[in-house]
């Protein structure tokens, strides 16, 4: 091990998309106490370029191998760089339309760009943790920005609601999370990923097992995986738009990336025990988050409930334990962002004199007033829903070799069972804006939202569909470098 | 013989050229078009819209031009697949198309009849530009169906091909349009997740997802017997749906009943004959020894289709119902004759499934004329229409013959054919299907004696004119075809034989 001095300055260049992020973070909060909300528009526009900067800085930053950095506390690797490019790129584009949103509803503070760029940060050291500690401040340095986004409309009951739920049972999360660290340091003795994966080599005891079960409830928290997904339709609704599609997007892909190192790097020796988990996980959010969508009328509820089915998906592919699990989890995921982010600018653009649309009977007669919306939101619906030639499609065929490669056919079954279900209420909003009667017109959607829709329809089309082999290539060197 | 030169050289000059990505691909890059217009035309513009039909008639014509240059290269005594394009694309799939005489007579009456469609939907007044753009990528991805060479391509063009489908009942449909679209489209999607998890797993035991390698491993290798029959049912799940047989047929009348006229057609001529492409390329020669331990369940639920969806019919209402039913009977022929495995039976089940496209179709174009004038379809609102139309009662005359299987239309080679091949293999299974042919006549001509003979007792119908000169386009192929296939159905048996003959031999060569 270098001298501490060392080891930091060795280890600071590696990090320059994170020390931008902070950079902006300290940067903002100054410009910010001197400019006040009139800055909002400058610094929104900054916080993008910050975002999806960071995001494409730690892939040109790329190692071959590797790199523990901070003594071991962080690792850049693969896996750490995918999804930091995930992360960065989907934070940029919630900026993007929560800068757009906040300035026409009147509502600016310059705080908004500051809170995404440190729920960034947080993320960031969430998929780069190599030691307990780290794994925790990253979870709840997100978290606590995850906390006030959600309250973001403080004098809006429903927005303050949704902030203090989901901080009273994120806490209790963070709690078990911490009680099953402590756990699995009492019996191996470290904190650190390496040290643990070693002591687990060859199995564990019950002790070790009751952490690690721990844990992994708190990471389904975390990602809102059934059965710890009560918080996520109340959140969704409450939360402005713009932060429900952040919080959709980023959280998600830092969650189970952290679930898939947690799973794949200090507890690789006791995958017979934690793939009983996971699977049991995988196949109650697919079901739920299926049926638990039939019935909901308000569309952010309902893609609370598409979210909860879509991450059962992606721990389908973390559940099978083979070598392509946990890449068919990435490549699942990033072809459910761009469609996701895309649902959501369509959401936010759907207003009718300044009201928004809330409801699936909302939508009536867009295809009539809007064709174009109407078309970008059913490839984004059907690419969602898995249905080719669009990219989900690919997204849900990788998860189900994964699993069927694992010997998992029944969950395979079930998973696609559940698309089928899913698919029920993805076309009751189709059928919501195709069929029903015409109703009176949308307003024209502004700039930032027809751009955000158009690139995330383009990236689940024709883009994503020609550049797949690569995108999966990039994901498997990114597992193989890592585990 | 200067032509025959002539001829001789196209087809070496077009060799070379991607001709199935080209057939494939031109509607789409239509549909394309239209968008285009659409996007530099906004607002409501009755001109526009006429601009629209026409557009969208030309690219289906030279689409179809473009399938017969494809059938010109294409050489019937030659069993391998042609015209092979084969790009790599990612994850070991490859863009592959490639053609046998099953999937080129195939693609032929899909661009044959997309045309006809397009016509028999200049009435369509909502939505213009939409309509022809849907219309145009569900041929797009009908064609590529048949096409794809490889299993998961294949799967693509075949589930993509519900959301064109469904939009289309949905928004242009009748009264119940919302719940048939639905139905329509859950209903397939559960058959086909089903397959696409076996589609996984054989590519996962075999490793290949090339469909001719994957026949191939099936025919040296095999899959094991007991996984074969898993993967068997997963397949008929979708199949059945899609054909459809008895009991998973009853999204059918209901999609049949509400879709717009031209959707119909088109649901009724090619969507169905997936289902029986889908058991000729991939059931059969896959798994032979499922296929051969399934064959008396698909001999009983052909037989119970046959019989039980005549008896259904015979009791509609509604005319296109009528026809819906009378649909799932004459696919219970086409799976009677592909698991009778012999050489007759796959023959009829091929010529069946062309000649129920083109029939079938013709049947809804002639409900569709009735109701454009009428907007309704029951059966008892119609009666003596022979003698305000002479000509439509005519042409209805012919292919309701055509439907009861009359010698001399293209109705007959394709029950007899059947008929010979089950009776060497299951005579019971024959005795059942002959008792189908009986009570088509019954139902076909009780149709027809109702809405066309007798008086006009309907003082509504007073004011009906007879077809147009665009109805009349409309089906004279439609006529000429019945008639060709009808008289000569060798033209038809000799292009299909070396497919046949492929499936026949896998699935014999199983034989326990």
């Amino acid at each position: 091990m270098m001298q501490p001095m060392q080891d930091l300055l060795a280890s600071l260049p590696l990090v320059r998309a994170e020390l931008l992020l902070v950079g902006f973070a300290l940067a903002g909060v100054l410009i910010g106490a001197w400019g006040g909300d009139r800055l909002f528009g400058l610094l929104s526009a900054l916080g993008v370029v910050t975002l999806a900067g960071a995001g494409v800085w730690s892939v040109m930053d790329a190692p071959v191998a590797p790199v523990q950095i901070f003594q071991g506390a962080m690792v850049i690797d693969g896996l750490g760089v995918f999804a930091k490019a995930l992360i960065g790129l989907s934070a940029a584009a919630a900026l993007a339309l929560g800068a757009d949103h906040f300035a026409r509803s009147k509502d600016p503070r310059f705080e908004f760009p500051i809170m995404l760029a440190l729920a960034a940060l947080g993320m960031f050291i969430m998929v780069s943790a190599q030691d307990l500690i780290s794994l925790y401040i990253g979870v709840e340095l997100q978290g606590l920005c995850a906390y006030v986004l959600a309250a973001w409309r403080r004098d809006d009951a429903l927005s303050s609601e949704a902030g203090l739920k989901y901080f009273v049972l994120s806490a209790i999360a963070s709690g078990l999370l911490l009680f099953g660290a402590s756990f699995v340091y009492g019996f191996t003795g470290s904190i650190h990923f390496d040290a643990i994966a070693s002591a687990t080599a060859e199995g564990g005891g019950v002790g070790l097992l009751f952490g690690l079960v721990l844990m992994l409830c708190a990471l389904a928290f975390k990602m809102s995986a059934a059965p710890f997904h009560m918080w996520t339709p109340d959140v969704y609704e409450g939360a402005p738009t713009p932060v429900t599609a952040f919080f959709a997007a980023a959280p998600k892909v830092a969650a189970v990336v952290l679930m898939a190192r947690v799973l794949y790097e200090p507890f690789a020796g006791l995958e017979p025990q934690w793939r009983q988990v996971v699977v049991a996980l995988s196949a109650i959010s697919m079901v739920w988050g299926s049926i638990g969508a039939l019935m909901q009328t308000n569309l952010k509820r309902l893609m609370a409930y598409s979210s909860i089915g879509n991450m059962g998906f992606a721990l389908m592919g973390l559940a099978s334990g083979v070598a392509e699990g946990p890449s068919s989890a990435l490549a699942y995921l990033a072809l459910y962002l761009p469609a996701n982010i895309g649902i959501f600018a369509l959401i936010l653009a759907m207003r009718r004199n300044g009201t928004p649309a809330e409801t699936v009977a909302d939508l009536a007669g867009l295809a009539r007033s809007r064709p174009w919306m109407a078309a970008l939101l059913t490839i984004l619906l059907f690419s969602i829903a898995g249905i080719p030639p669009f990219a989900g499609f690919i997204g849900k065929f990788l998860v189900f070799r994964a699993a069927v490669d694992a010997g998992l056919i029944w969950l395979a079954v079930v998973g696609g069972v559940a698309a089928v279900v899913a698919a029920g209420y993805y076309l009751r909003l189709l059928s919501s804006a195709w069929f029903s009667a015409p109703a009176p017109r949308f307003d024209p959607a502004s700039f930032p939202i027809a751009v955000t829709a158009t690139a995330a329809t383009a990236l689940v089309f024709p883009i994503m569909v020609l550049t797949l082999g690569s995108l999966q290539s990039w994901a498997e060197a990114a597992v193989r470098m890592s585990f | 013989m200067i032509w025959m030169e002539a001829f001789a050289g196209l087809r070496d000059f077009l060799r070379d050229w991607p001709l199935l990505s080209i057939v494939t691909f031109l509607p789409a890059a239509g549909a394309l078009l239209v968008l285009a217009a659409r996007a530099s035309l906004p607002g409501e513009n009755p001109g526009f819209d006429r601009g629209v039909r026409l557009i969208t008639l030309i690219v289906t014509i030279v689409t179809f031009v473009a399938s017969l240059l494809a059938f010109a290269v294409f050489d019937p005594a030659n069993d391998a697949y042609q015209m092979v394009e084969n790009t790599p694309w990612a994850f070991g799939f490859a863009y592959r198309l490639g053609v046998d005489g099953l999937a080129m007579s195939l693609i032929l009456l899909t661009t044959f009849l997309t045309p006809l469609c397009i016509l028999a939907s200049w009435s369509i007044e909502k939505q213009v530009a939409s309509y022809m753009v849907l219309f145009l990528i569900l041929e797009t991805l009908m064609i590529g169906v048949f096409c794809a060479q490889d299993i998961v391509l294949f799967y693509f063009f075949f589930e993509a091909g519900l959301i064109p489908m469904f939009i289309l009942i949905g928004v242009w449909g009748g009264a119940r349009r919302v719940y048939a679209a639905f139905k329509f489209f859950l209903y397939t999607l559960l058959g086909s997740i089903l397959m696409l998890v076996a589609i996984v797993a054989m590519i996962a035991i075999a490793g290949t997802s090339d469909i001719e390698a994957l026949t191939a491993y099936a025919r040296d290798t095999g899959f094991e017997p007991n996984i074969q029959n898993w993967l068997w049912l997963a397949f008929f799940a979708s199949f059945a749906v899609k054909l459809p047989m008895w009991p998973v047929h009853t999204w059918l009348p209901d999609a049949h009943v509400e879709a717009p006229t031209a959707a119909s057609v088109m649901l009724a001529a090619i969507l169905l004959k997936m289902g029986g492409y889908g058991f000729l390329r991939f059931s059969l020669p896959m798994f032979p020894d499922a296929s051969h331990f399934f064959t008396p369940m698909m001999f009983a639920l052909s037989v119970v289709a046959i019989v039980w969806a005549s008896l259904v019919a015979f009791r509609q209402l509604d005319m296109k119902k009528l026809i819906a039913y009378s649909s799932v009977a004459h696919m219970g022929f086409v799976t009677l004759g592909i698991f009778s495995g012999t050489m007759h039976g796959v023959q009829g089940a091929i010529f069946q499934m062309l000649s129920h496209g083109i029939i079938s179709g013709a049947l809804f174009l002639c409900v569709g004329v009735v109701y454009d004038r009428m907007h309704t379809r029951e059966i008892a609102f119609y009666g003596g229409l022979v003698h305000r139309m002479p000509v439509y009662a005519a042409v209805f005359m012919l292919f309701t013959l055509g439907n009861v299987g009359l010698p001399g239309t293209s109705g007959f080679p394709g029950e007899i054919l059947t008929m010979v091949g089950v009776f060497q293999v299951n005579v019971w299974a024959a005795a059942g299907a002959c008792l189908g042919v009986v009570f088509s006549a019954a139902y076909a001509l009780t149709l027809y004696r109702k809405v066309t003979l007798g008086v006009i007792e309907n003082p509504k119908l007073a004011g009906i004119v007879d077809m147009d000169a665009r109805e009349w386009i409309t089906f004279a192929p439609l006529i000429i075809a019945t008639l060709v296939m009808g008289l000569a159905p060798s033209l038809v048996l000799d292009f299909t034989h070396a497919s046949a003959q492929a499936v026949a031999t896998a699935f014999v060569g199983a034989a326990p």
